[in-house]
């Protein structure tokens, strides 16, 4: 579906005036967000501020209705494509909770999922690519024959996204509380791995709780999402006023800023 | 090796559906009679005993009522089948003998190639009779006898007549009284002792008739430290009105030998498949059923393992499909006749479309058979709310030292698997179909490779169009 007016083609997110309701009750009301293309972008919030919400309207989780609003991607509402056709497009999500696949091993999933994604490519070549991630990440060469986050720790569960995330190589990324769960040595070989994979055809949007992953993940701009809006946006140094104030005080802020 | 998803898009009419315009050597009438009995007994050239066996057990088929405790039989209509058809006058032991148009059915179905790949020996059934048959002379010269049912009553009458209805008397049941009534065709094994075959030998069944009856019987004996591992696969051209597929097989796995029989059953959607399989392992001896279903009408089929002597051990791993109009009601039997006996069932299924699969399962341990263990896991998939499974467990215990263990799950494929899937870029199909592959792993895994890949490719084929 082209629309004129943003039809550009490019790899650059325009969330307009997004409002969502689950199970008839409205979390998004009216979300205004744009990520240029190759940017990092982290959207922080309380608990049941929508920030999850979003991240699965934008992949096209079928539990999620939208009421109004619109997502442009590459000249296309992509709220209207299924969730494949979203994934051929280049967009990425990293499940906070990944489901399990039982039976199904992770190399399996992966080739197919490649395929389907980039295109065939030889399964030597393949080979070669996932293993290198997986070193990488510090995973051992059997992970690729495990069922998919079948018995996974948290720590593997989410290296296994990041892994997803590297082999498909999206053009946006976004990464639901990658960050929760994790021990601090965790965490870091999964910054470590988004880091490298950072570049200048992707962009990320980086949804956590707190500020400390973007101590190793450093945004280009920071989003405050609050009962369903934006409520303020900026550099770096909102996220450092956050850890500072913590969300009582800089919402606080936010009203008596006028809203 | 990669599953050849370019391939996935066939269906089953255009694979195996097709017919091929067969001459046949000896046209038989339809429906069944002493008559015809006898006539199949003489053309085949069989001893009196053998021709007395088969008008005894159509006595007994006779008297006996259609079973009504399982699947709905009441389609069949016994006297507008075909119950001999024989579609070429000599066997072949090399391919170029096999007739043109049964030789293209086999080629089309990749029998010849398979051979060749990776098959010890082949055996290739078309209606009733064995129209190509194969052994690597290794196997030969080692003493394995590996030849079609009829031909082992002419050549190995002494062996044949010590094991034949041992296992499963004419009487045992309607479609086992049927079969010994007008059997034609099926595998004879005799392994002998300590001999190991290491890749599996083959047999391949194919009905091209409609309304044909196909009533192989296959027997297998394994002498003392052998080991075999059999496979046979079946299709069915697709035509309007039934075909009935009724199969003898009866095992005997002596001691410290181990017999693995695999199916994949891939009849055409008007097939009723009624098999009764048997096997009884010795003092230390390991049966093992594989056993996958995925085509025919109706399926019964409950493959039972007599544990007959301390040590032995049993295991069957099934796996049923049903599709919309499909009824498979498989399951195992194992019965403890022996102390120190061990038995392990794994059934999976999987409903879609208003498809139905029903497990029918019986572990039996008889009163002097104490330090017994089973265990018995029914898992059943449900694609969408029309579809249904149901678990039938029946257990007779007589000794008191047993370990008995039942576990059954339904599931549905649930919805975050699904959006989990199409978000790494696949469709809700290849999803769907990923998940159900998934789910039968622990069975498929069990299959030789050629075989895992084709089942992985069934299961994609039976859930083209399942997804909305």
């Amino acid at each position: 579906m082209l629309d004129t007016k943003t039809a550009t083609g490019e790899a650059t997110l325009i969330v307009d005036d997004l409002h969502v309701s689950v199970a008839g009750k409205e979390i998004l009301q009216g979300v205004d967000l744009e990520i240029p293309k190759g940017e990092v972008h982290a959207l922080l919030g309380p608990n049941g501020s929508g920030k999850s919400t979003l991240a699965y309207t934008l992949a096209g989780h079928p539990k999620y209705e939208v009421t109004q609003g619109r997502a442009i991607w590459k000249g296309q509402n992509l709220l209207e494509l299924s969730p494949d056709e979203r994934a051929k497009l280049g967009i990425f999500l990293a499940f906070q909770y990944p489901t399990a696949i039982p039976g199904v091993t992770v190399a399996n999933f992966l080739r197919l999922a490649v395929k389907n994604v980039l295109g065939d490519v030889p399964a030597v070549e393949f080979r070669r690519q996932m293993r290198s991630v997986m070193s990488d990440l510090k995973m051992d060469d059997t992970f690729a024959t495990r069922y998919l986050n079948e018995g996974f720790s948290g720590g593997e569960k989410k290296r296994a996204e990041i892994l997803q995330l590297a082999m498909l190589k999206p053009q946006l990324a976004i990464l639901d509380e990658t960050d929760s769960g994790l021990d601090i040595d965790a965490m870091r070989v999964v910054a470590d791995g988004i880091n490298k994979l950072k570049n200048p055809e992707m962009g990320v949007m980086i949804i956590t709780h707190y500020n400390r992953f973007l101590n190793y993940i450093r945004p280009d701009r920071v989003h405050i999402l609050h009962e369903g809006r934006i409520v303020r946006s900026g550099g770096q140094e909102l996220a450092e006023e956050l850890e500072r104030l913590g969300y009582d005080k800089l919402l606080k802020e936010v009203q008596a800023d006028g809203r | 090796m990669a599953v050849d998803t370019l391939q996935i898009n066939e269906n089953y009419t255009e694979k195996y559906g097709f017919h091929d315009e067969a001459a046949y050597a000896q046209q038989a009438r339809r429906g069944l009679s002493p008559e015809v009995v006898r006539e199949i007994s003489e053309r085949k050239g069989e001893p009196s005993w053998m021709t007395d066996f088969r008008l005894k057990a159509l006595e007994y088929f006779l008297a006996r009522p259609m079973p009504t405790w399982g699947a709905d039989l009441s389609g069949i209509d016994f006297d507008n089948i075909y119950y001999y058809l024989k579609p070429a006058e000599k066997k072949a032991r090399s391919w170029e003998d096999v007739p043109e148009a049964i030789k293209q059915t086999f080629d089309r179905l990749g029998i010849p190639e398979a051979e060749r790949k990776f098959l010890a020996g082949v055996s290739a059934q078309y209606e009733s009779e064995v129209v190509y048959h194969s052994i690597r002379k290794d196997l030969e010269a080692k003493g394995v006898i590996f030849c079609d049912t009829d031909t082992a009553l002419r050549e190995h009458e002494d062996i044949f007549k010590q094991y034949w209805a041992t296992v499963i008397p004419a009487n045992d049941n309607k479609f086992a009284a049927l079969n010994s009534a007008v059997w034609s065709g099926g595998s004879f094994i005799w392994v002998p002792p300590g001999v190991h075959v290491e890749i599996p030998l083959q047999a391949y069944f194919r009905i091209n008739v409609e309304n044909m009856g196909q009533f192989e019987r296959t027997l297998i004996i394994c002498e003392p430290g052998s080991y075999v591992h059999y496979v046979e696969g079946c299709t069915a051209p697709t035509y309007r009105s039934d075909s009935l597929h009724s199969a003898v097989v009866e095992i005997i796995v002596k001691e410290g030998a181990r017999c693995r029989y695999t199916t994949i059953q891939n009849w055409s959607n008007n097939v009723y498949n009624l098999v009764t399989k048997r096997a009884q392992a010795f003092r230390d001896a390991t049966m093992e059923w594989v056993d996958c279903n995925l085509g025919s009408k109706v399926t019964m089929k409950y493959p039972a393992i007599y544990l007959m002597e301390p040590g032995a051990k049993g295991e069957t791993l099934s796996v049923a499909f049903a599709g919309a109009g499909q009824h498979q009601d498989a399951g195992a039997k194992m019965v403890h006749v022996a102390p120190h006996t061990t038995s392990h069932i794994v059934s999976k299924s999987i409903s879609k479309a208003g498809g139905r699969t029903s497990y029918r399962g019986h572990v039996a341990v008889y009163k002097q058979a104490n330090d017994v263990s089973s265990s018995v896991n029914c898992d059943a998939l449900l694609i969408d709310d029309a579809s249904r499974s149901d678990t039938y467990p029946y257990m007779d215990v007589e000794a008191e030292k047993v370990a008995i263990s039942h576990e059954a799950t339904v599931s549905k494929v649930g919805e975050e698997q699904l959006f989990y899937l199409q978000s790494r870029g696949l469709s809700a199909e290849e999803a769907t179909t990923m998940i159900v592959n998934g789910f039968i792993e622990p069975i498929v895994k069990e299959l030789p490779m050629e075989y895992a890949v084709e089942m992985n490719r069934l299961i994609a084929l039976e859930m083209e169009g399942s997804v909305g």
